[in-house]
């Protein structure tokens, strides 16, 4: 009964949605502030009732009611708990209803922050976010519905595909759907903004948080999919340029040159349909990045099941956001007043620099993805367009991109000292370029791009600290008076030192993984296999049994000049119901490095296949994101970003009788 | 600066930029691109040696011998043509005789690939696309059926 419960409260969620669609953009037109007013209950009510629905699925699947189709193909009443509940998203259907959940809390988040916005502006983003929801709810309800039933229900179900029951499937869609759908509300206000023909600084004041928490779960979302496939797939790689990994690429980079020049709209009032476009970029790579891995186009583990009608579906509603968006921008961009333009030596200059540095990353990432499926439709050939390729193109941008920012990070508004700069730098230049000659000088003939990367993560990460220094430290000043300075200083400046460090300290992991070691060798019993610093010995191997699988495990010991420094235990994972296998790499944590082993089959004759790998610095790579969103966090933090935070100071100022004071 | 010049200093870097990232794009397709075929494509095409691709098809069943130190031989069918193929390393879960199966390396004699990397399924009911088209190509696929 629930499940058809749920199947109700998700078309009444559909009709909401299209009511919010409709009702307020016509109070918008007509200047009726009741009509207006619908779109916020719409969207709470929409979001109230697809979390009924959410809800009605998730009991499915924690019951094993295998009478639910969604329930009888991705269940199993063996899984632990945490799968079942996980899996509720680990299939097609599950997922695209999370994905419009996470849409309907972002449209009811805005609903309920949206009394400090102009009425119109708040009325016309509703209604937009009220048009991708209906879109995305028909959908489900048309091509993927999640409630379906079969009769006669089976006794039990197919299971959950065996590479997805890990703890990765708890954490990472949700954090990357936060991250996709957070920029439909920032690409609902450019809507708005390019329907009323106006925009301001304002705007970016209300856009800016949004796409902040959408950037921190998007960073942690894309560092979480990528240490999952490090871990899981036992091939010890952290990125392949999988098309499924730039789809969320690609929706980072234009997010992140977003926040970026929504800074510079926001402070300098200058490019303000840049930022408009940026936004509308941002959600339609997310749009893209759906239709790739939910249409079948790709196979990936991420693409569950083809039906070519739903590629048909969420093919023509990529065409029409993107096309619809872009087109209204072309309209209607022309009508918005230019902001002002700005000496290129200032941080807006450095600013504007490195968004078109991302953007173009952005750009190469997006023709490599799309060239192979482009050109397989129209002449037949397949082609594959490899990492070489990317780290050629994109690789080298970001590199650029990395370059300038600790400029433009200590660079000041308006009118910058490049030579000033460089001296606040000295300590950062001075520090990357030692790394730089050293590591050439002790890797002779080595690999050449690594270096330059590790130098250029040295002077990013010491580029930030140099800046908190010259911001915090006067010569002769006391310590507490620096702490106080340090207080002073507002929290979207550390957010901002700290997301730049966070870029630096991920830079410095992927450097060092290029100065790893690697060998594959049939390993025995007492056996000691070398690998970078490390020795690693085969101790036993054996057989343990899971709650539904059973692992040969491979015990073994990892020693440092003979003395023992980790366990480790890689397995191979054989599922009873799918007769499948699966590698269970084992990783042993050495200060920041990983020594990272996985096996194969073990042999007739005892010896057991490895591949056993040394990636000094690799976790790196992880805690820097974890760093970057850290930042994002801080910035989102600053009470003068704070949504409505004008509104309030006007309201109290008019409260005390005295005139608020323009920004 | 004056406004003009500003708005081409701006232009300017936007232009510059496109135009790196351009020249990058173009430099970076003319070598790192890698075809896929069929073994019947690859000996009617007569490559030279030295060409970087990959082949699909299926593991053509009592072709595998493996040696010491996981170095491992086995040939690529799709029905009429076959590919010998030499790889050294760890091979995937789904690595099975008579499954679909895709390898990516370079041509070291006509008809035989020394593999770099070894692709195979994700789960049993999940066949590369590529491998499907190569099979289709060959009639020796059916649509709906088991393979």
């Amino acid at each position: 009964m629930t499940v058809e419960i749920g199947h109700f409260a998700l078309i009444l969620a559909l009709t909401l949605a299209l009511i919010q669609a409709v009702v307020p953009f016509v109070g918008a037109r007509r200047g009726d502030p009741a009509l207006m007013g619908v779109g916020a209950g719409a969207a709470l009510a929409q979001f109230v009732f697809v979390a009924v629905a959410f809800a009605a699925l998730a009991r499915a699947h924690l019951t094993s009611d295998f009478s639910v189709v969604n329930v009888a193909e991705n269940s199993h009443s063996a899984l632990p708990a945490i799968y079942k509940f996980a899996g509720v998203w680990g299939n097609h259907e599950g997922s695209m209803l999370l994905w419009v959940l996470i849409l309907s809390a972002f449209g009811a988040l805005a609903a309920a922050f949206s009394r400090g916005l102009p009425a119109r502006l708040g009325a016309d983003a509703l209604a937009a976010q009220g048009l991708i929801g209906a879109a995305f709810l028909a959908f489900i309800l048309f091509t993927s519905n999640p409630f379906a039933r079969v009769w006669p229900a089976p006794f039990e179900g197919g299971d959950l595909n065996p590479v997805l029951q890990d703890p990765g499937l708890a954490i990472h869609p949700p954090l990357l759907y936060f991250g996709y759908v957070g920029f439909s509300i920032v690409f609902s206000f450019a809507v708005a903004a390019l329907v009323e023909g106006r925009v301001d600084a304002a705007w970016a004041r209300f856009a800016r948080p949004f796409a902040l928490v959408a950037w921190c779960f998007l960073t942690l979302g894309v560092a979480m999919g990528s240490y999952w496939a490090y871990y899981t797939l036992g091939w010890g790689g952290f990125w392949f340029w999988d098309p499924v990994e730039n789809a969320s690429l690609m929706p980072w980079l234009a997010g992140t040159a977003f926040v970026h020049s929504a800074a510079v709209m926001e402070k300098r009032d200058a490019l303000k349909v840049w930022t408009i476009f940026l936004a509308i970029v941002a959600f339609s790579f997310s749009l893209i990045g759906t239709f790739l891995v939910r249409s079948g186009v790709l196979t990936s583990v991420h693409a569950f099941a083809s039906d070519p009608r739903r590629g048909v579906f969420i093919l023509a509603i990529l065409a029409f956001f993107i096309a619809g968006s872009l087109a209204l921008f072309a309209w209607r961009a022309p009508l918005l007043k230019q902001g002002g333009l700005f000496a290129p030596i200032s941080r807006e200059g450095a600013l504007a620099l490195n968004n078109l540095l991302l953007t173009s990353a952005c750009a190469t990432v997006l023709f490599g993805t799309l060239y192979p499926l482009a050109l397989e439709e129209f002449s037949g050939e397949k082609i594959t367009v490899g990492a070489p390729f990317f780290n050629m193109t994109a690789g080298l941008l970001m590199l650029a991109a990395c370059f300038v920012a600790p400029f433009g990070f200590s660079l000041a508004w308006k009118r910058g000292d490049l030579l000033g700069v460089a001296q606040r730098l000295a300590v950062a230049i001075a520090g990357g370029f030692v790394v730089l000659v050293a590591l050439i000088a002790i890797f002779r003939g080595g690999p050449i791009l690594e270096p330059i990367a590790a130098g250029l993560a040295a002077f990013v990460m010491l580029g930030a600290l140099c800046e908190v220094v010259a911001r915090v430290w006067r010569s002769g000043a006391s310590f507490a008076a620096a702490l106080s300075r340090a207080r002073g200083l507002p929290l979207s400046f550390w957010g901002g030192a700290a997301a730049h460090f966070g870029v630096g300290v991920t830079l410095l992991g992927l450097a060092g993984v290029g100065f790893g070691a690697e060998t594959i060798a049939t390993m025995r019993i007492g056996e000691a296999q070398k690998v970078g610093p490390y020795a690693v010995v085969l101790e036993t191997v054996g057989q343990r049994n899971g709650p539904n699988y059973r692992d040969s495990v491979a015990a073994m010991t990892i020693r440092s000049g003979g003395a023992f420094a980790a366990a480790i235990e890689p397995a191979r994972r054989q599922f009873s119901a799918r007769q499948t296998t699966t590698t269970q790499a084992g990783i042993a944590t050495l200060d920041f490095g990983q020594v990272y082993v996985s096996i194969g089959d073990p042999n007739a004759d005892g010896g057991v296949p490895a591949r056993l790998y040394w990636k000094p610095l690799v976790t790196l790579i992880w805690l820097g994101a974890a760093v970057m969103a850290l930042g994002g966090l801080l910035s989102l933090a600053d009470r003068r970003l704070r949504f409505g935070a004008p509104a309030l100071r006007r309201a109290r100022a008019a409260a005390t009788g005295v005139e608020a004071q323009p920004q | 600066m004056t406004r003009k010049g500003r708005r081409l200093a701006l232009i300017a870097a936007a232009l510059g930029v496109a135009a790196v990232a351009l020249g990058l794009a173009l430099y970076a397709l003319t070598d790192s691109i890698v075809f896929f075929l069929s073994p019947s494509e690859v000996l009617a095409k007569n490559l030279a040696p030295g060409a970087r691709l990959r082949i699909g098809g299926l593991l053509l069943p009592g072709s595998v011998t493996r040696s010491a130190d996981e170095a491992i031989d086995f040939a690529i069918t799709d029905g009429k043509n076959q590919i010998k193929v030499s790889y050294r390393g760890l091979t995937p879960d789904l690595f099975r005789e008579g499954q679909g199966v895709v390898a990516e390396g370079a041509l070291d004699a006509p008809g035989h690939l020394h593999a770099d990397t070894i692709l195979a399924k994700h789960d049993e009911r999940y066949m590369p696309p590529e491998v499907v088209e190569a099979l289709k190509k060959q009639g020796r696929w059916q649509e709906g059926a088991k393979p």
